[in-house]
């Protein structure tokens, strides 16, 4: 009796389990609403924060065109880019997605026709929508004549936001020491200078997400341009000039100093951005070297901090100081796709002036396209206005290896916990450059 | 009778000893989950600045707006169900698989365990596009039973090895008598085996049902539709790239965490003794 | 007769089927891929073609003369050997703890399986907090108790940096070890300690001659998996240190990452992750018979 009980029980729980499996297979199945003949185009994105804008977007879109545009986002980013290389693979790319990596990489979709050529919707109609954007946004998608990487020049992506990186400082602890708070810091000297006073009061200097490693590259890049300028960068990346070169080494050398000066806060080595922008924003470090989207984040955790912004002190006045900058985030169309001309539509759409308002309001970035810069924020404009001092790798026309753009950072690092020397860590950066270069051959 | 006493003295004075140390431990595990639960009542703007666990004008809004704002009722509704045919799936496979292994004669029966053993601790951390690829050729990407057959057999291994330890312990005498009563192989599986593997099944569950309920990274690579993503998913609307909405992270982890903690509350009722007592002693 | 026995072994067959079926779809063809991609060069997003990338043992050529891809290796194991004593002997002490009838023992076995169920984000968060060397809890109270010469930037020490992050591993996973072994204990029969205390056997004897050898399967068994589960670690030490300072605290996982993700070597990464599965598949071997071994004497 008791048998026949238990084994109806398990009937009993196995068939409802059935049922709940199939109802739920079956009904919420993928596109499962998509059968419809609704044109629809999809977009894959890393940026999961922005989801409710391009969701609202996209309802703007259908409303004013019929085409429904699904936004996927992913995150966190490395699950993105393999997700977006395994697509590739199968021929399962979106008709409209981001690619993350460096130039290389980017080169590497194009070759292998994942990529549609823009140009000629770019320079179609006298170039009215090449026009609106930022140049040095296209730029970072664009591949110039004889590039490097073998691709048909042309531009292959189009860019939603502009972002650059610089420094900033607190005002009000500059003031503390009785520095001129409007009047930041020009040279190296006089930041060293201000240091010592800020250290006397306690308070600490720069503060940087250098555990992040792409952040040191981006510092170390800025006066490497300042010190040495822009063809002598290029030549070494290209090979002509070693890394062994006294203007590498002093490059190396600002950071040993900036060490024994007690310039940078403790912890940099290992801290990633998100920490850092808490201590700056909780007053805790008179300087950060940050990106324009820290206004934002500045802005949620105290509203009240009194900062601005600057470009990093020259170290040399032989060449003007450079900065990164360029395309916060891209979109690219599949050549394979079937819905390309659709797809084009959105995206100019995406970067008009209205459009463009919207998402820069709501994301706090700036806008690519430039007539949308109105109703920002003070902070906000000054970034934009430094975009003409930027520049980026992927505009360079060469990509270092990324063995020795490892090594290079994570050298800094040590330099900066006093492991190596500057000398030390240019023959280590040239020896696997080197090595790299004979590979390749 | 005074050795009574004396007995209950050193009794207690141990058991005073070993109170102390739980709690010590028990201080480090509570801390940061106090801090997570007070963080979660905070601003953007008091999280790191106001340094008190529990904060004095306690948001209780921000629940309510990581729910709606991270969608968390739709994924929901897909975590548990993930986690609900997941976890079940893995036991009834595994457990079928750890009895023969441990119970069943056949030819191949060793290579075939320890082909399992050896794909618990070989770590495939390049599979993702094989997987991508492989997924698609079946037409499971982007479906649920493709994600619930991936997630058994992350699983799998795992729980065979953890089982066949436990059923290696049965005597066989009982078995024995099970099969003089008429009890088929099935049989002796569901009426003895099982029953007896309970604290094992139960720290099966336990493991796996935490690990379905956390896993994000393969959801990513296998749904592209968004109804179709689990709890996780909801979570990071607020860590972007550049900006972590951090009070409302705090209070959909809070949320996402009281489910796991409920799971382990059941399930550790039968990791208790007496079970199997008299059973080893044979 | 014979017909009857090849009948039941098939159905014997049957038990395994539907593991092995799972199993060979979504391990075995992935590794399969993953072996072969080993032995070319490729990055990831190019369309494969055997022929033309195949590079033989190029790739394993490179990785033997990877000094940081070693490195990475030992931390691992210093991270691993760590769990191994203090973590597991932690998880024992309170396992038995909870084993006595102890009053609030439930209490107690809730609260210890917190720290696994906490997001790594929370941890960062909070573990980060311990380790300023600024405003950091620890070195606040290494300077009331009159140790300020020990004040240091934990994390961020090349001398300290992997040993802090090796107990936050053991912290957060002390939890797993602790359920195994308390449910390996409750499966030991009272009866038998109650004996033991008949005989007049103390405390530390009925541990040595009652718990210890009845304990020895779910030994291996924590042991293996500790081992498997920590030289895998990787998100925590993303979210502590992200490898830093220099490559003090790399582990396999965080260079096979940064090789498939950040330097587009997807057959580079691949011949690292064959590379690892055999270093781990040698050590599990070594540990199981090494078990064996202890299991008869």
């Amino acid at each position: 009796m008791k048998g026949l009980y238990k084994k109806f029980c398990l009937f009993f729980m196995l068939s409802l389990f059935t049922v709940f499996l199939s109802v739920f297979l079956v009904s919420c199945g993928p596109n499962a609403q998509n059968k419809k003949q609704v044109k629809s185009i999809k977009v894959w994105h890393w940026m999961s924060d922005r989801e409710n804008a391009f969701l609202e977007l996209a309802k703007r879109y259908e409303i004013e065109t019929g085409v429904r545009v699904n936004f996927e986002l992913y995150a966190p980013s490395d699950a993105y880019t393999q997700k977006v290389r395994a697509a590739a693979q199968t021929n399962t790319l979106p008709d409209i997605f981001g690619i993350l990596g460096e130039k290389r990489d980017f080169a590497s979709f194009v070759k292998s026709d994942y990529v549609y050529d823009l140009t000629e919707d770019m320079d179609g109609e006298n170039g009215a929508w090449k026009n609106k954007l930022f140049a040095k946004a296209l730029a970072v998608n664009e591949f110039e004549q004889a590039n490097s990487f073998g691709v048909k020049p042309g531009i292959y992506g189009v860019p939603i936001d502009v972002t650059n990186i610089q420094m900033l400082y607190n005002k009000d602890l500059l003031q503390a020491v009785g520095s001129d708070s409007s009047n930041p810091p020009k040279t190296w000297k006089d930041l060293i200078e201000i240091n010592r006073k800020l250290k006397a009061k306690g308070v600490q200097g720069l503060v940087s997400g250098w555990g992040e490693i792409w952040m040191i590259d981006c510092f170390a890049s800025n006066y490497a341009f300042n010190i040495m300028g822009k063809d002598k960068v290029l030549d070494t990346i290209r090979g002509e000039v070693s890394y062994n070169d006294p203007d590498w080494i002093k490059v190396f050398d600002l950071f040993r100093e900036m060490r024994d000066e007690g310039l940078l806060a403790s912890g940099i080595v290992t801290m990633v951005n998100k920490t850092a922008e808490q201590l700056f924003a909780n007053n805790r470090a008179a300087f950060a070297f940050n990106g324009s989207w820290c206004v934002n984040v500045y802005k949620g955790m105290n509203p009240d901090l009194n900062y601005g912004v600057m470009l990093p002190p020259q170290a040399s006045d032989r060449y003007p100081m450079t900065i990164w900058g360029g395309a916060g985030s891209s979109f690219m169309v599949n050549k394979q796709s079937k819905n390309i001309q659709e797809a084009v539509k959105f995206l100019k759409w995406i970067t008009e002036t209205d459009q463009q308002v919207y998402l820069s309001k709501e994301t706090q970035d700036l806008p690519s396209n430039k007539y949308s810069l109105k109703d920002i924020p003070m902070v906000l404009s000054q970034f934009a206005s430094a975009m003409d001092n930027t520049t980026h790798p992927n505009v360079w026309g060469a990509s270092e290896f990324p063995t020795v753009i490892e090594t290079f950072d994570k050298g800094i690092q040590s330099i900066i916990i006093g492991e190596k020397t500057p000398e030390q860590l240019a023959r280590e950066v040239q020896q696997v450059k080197e090595r790299e270069m004979a590979k390749k051959q | 009778m005074k050795e009574g006493t004396k007995y209950k003295i050193e009794r207690f004075f141990k058991d005073f000893m070993i109170h102390i140390f739980l709690i010590i431990i028990s201080i480090t595990c509570l801390f940061p989950l106090l801090w997570m639960a007070g963080s979660s009542l905070k601003t953007q703007k008091t999280i790191f600045s106001d340094m008190s666990i529990f904060p004095k004008n306690p948001m209780w809004g921000n629940f309510y707006l990581a729910w709606t704002k991270g969608g968390f009722g739709m994924y929901f509704l897909n975590s548990l169900f993930y986690t609900v045919t997941v976890v079940s799936g893995i036991v009834i496979i595994s457990s079928l698989a750890a009895f023969a292994f441990s119970r069943l004669k056949f030819p191949g029966k060793n290579v075939i365990f320890y082909m399992f053993l050896g794909a618990m601790m070989i770590p495939l951390p390049g599979s993702f596009v094989p997987l991508y690829v492989l997924m698609t050729r079946l037409h499971m990407i982007n479906t649920r039973i493709g994600y619930i057959l991936c997630m058994i057999n992350v699983g799998l291994s795992f729980s065979i090895y953890l089982l066949k330890t436990f059923f290696d312990k049965m005597p066989v005498e009982l078995e024995d008598a099970a099969r003089i009563d008429g009890c088929s192989r099935l049989g002796i599986w569901w009426n003895m085996a099982l029953p007896l593997a309970r604290p094992a099944i139960a720290v099966i569950v336990i493991f796996n049902s935490l690990n379905v309920w956390n896993e994000y990274i393969l959801a990513t690579l296998i749904f592209s539709s968004k109804n179709l993503m689990p709890l996780q998913r909801g979570l990071m609307i607020f860590q972007g790239i550049h900006i972590t909405e951090y009070s409302l992270l705090m209070a959909g982890m809070t949320i996402t965490t009281l489910p796991i903690i409920l799971v382990y509350l059941i399930m550790q009722r039968h990791i208790i003794k007496g079970i199997t007592a008299g059973v080893i002693v044979g | 007769m014979n017909n009857m026995r090849t009948k039941a072994v098939l159905q014997n067959y049957l038990f395994v089927l539907p593991a092995v079926l799972i199993f060979s779809i979504f391990y075995i063809y992935p590794f399969y891929k993953v072996f072969t991609l080993s032995l070319c060069q490729w990055d990831g997003i190019a369309r494969f073609d055997f022929a033309k990338n195949f590079i033989g043992l190029r790739n394993f050529i490179e990785l033997f003369q990877d000094k940081i891809w070693w490195g990475a290796m030992l931390q691992a194991g210093y991270i691993t050997l760590m769990a191994l004593t203090f973590q597991n002997v932690l998880a024992l002490m309170l396992a038995l703890a909870c084993d006595r009838d102890i009053k609030g023992g439930n209490i107690y076995r809730v609260i210890f399986y917190l720290p696994l169920v906490l997001s790594e984000v929370v941890v960062g968060l909070v573990w980060k907090w311990i380790y300023d060397g600024n405003y950091g809890l620890l070195n606040y109270w290494l300077q009331n108790v009159g140790l300020s010469n020990l004040v240091t930037d934990w994390l961020s020490n090349p001398k300290t940096a992997l040993t802090c992050v090796a107990v936050i591993h053991c912290w957060k996973g002390f939890g797993w070890g602790f359920i195994m072994l308390l449910a390996g204990l409750q499966t030991i029969p009272r009866q038998l300690y109650e004996a033991a205390k008949v005989d007049g056997a103390s405390s530390w004897q009925m541990f040595k001659s009652v718990t210890l050898p009845l304990m020895v399967p779910v030994f291996i068994l924590v042991s293996i998996l500790t081992v498997l589960g920590t030289m895998q670690v990787f998100v925590l030490i993303l979210s502590m240190t992200n490898g830093g300072p220099g490559y003090h605290t790399e582990v396999p996982v965080t260079r096979i990452l940064a090789s498939m993700v950040d330097s587009s070597r997807f057959g580079y990464a691949c011949s690292q992750g064959v590379m690892f599965g055999a270093v781990l598949l040698a050590v599990s071997f070594v540990q199981i018979k090494l078990s064996k071994y202890m299991k008869q004497a």
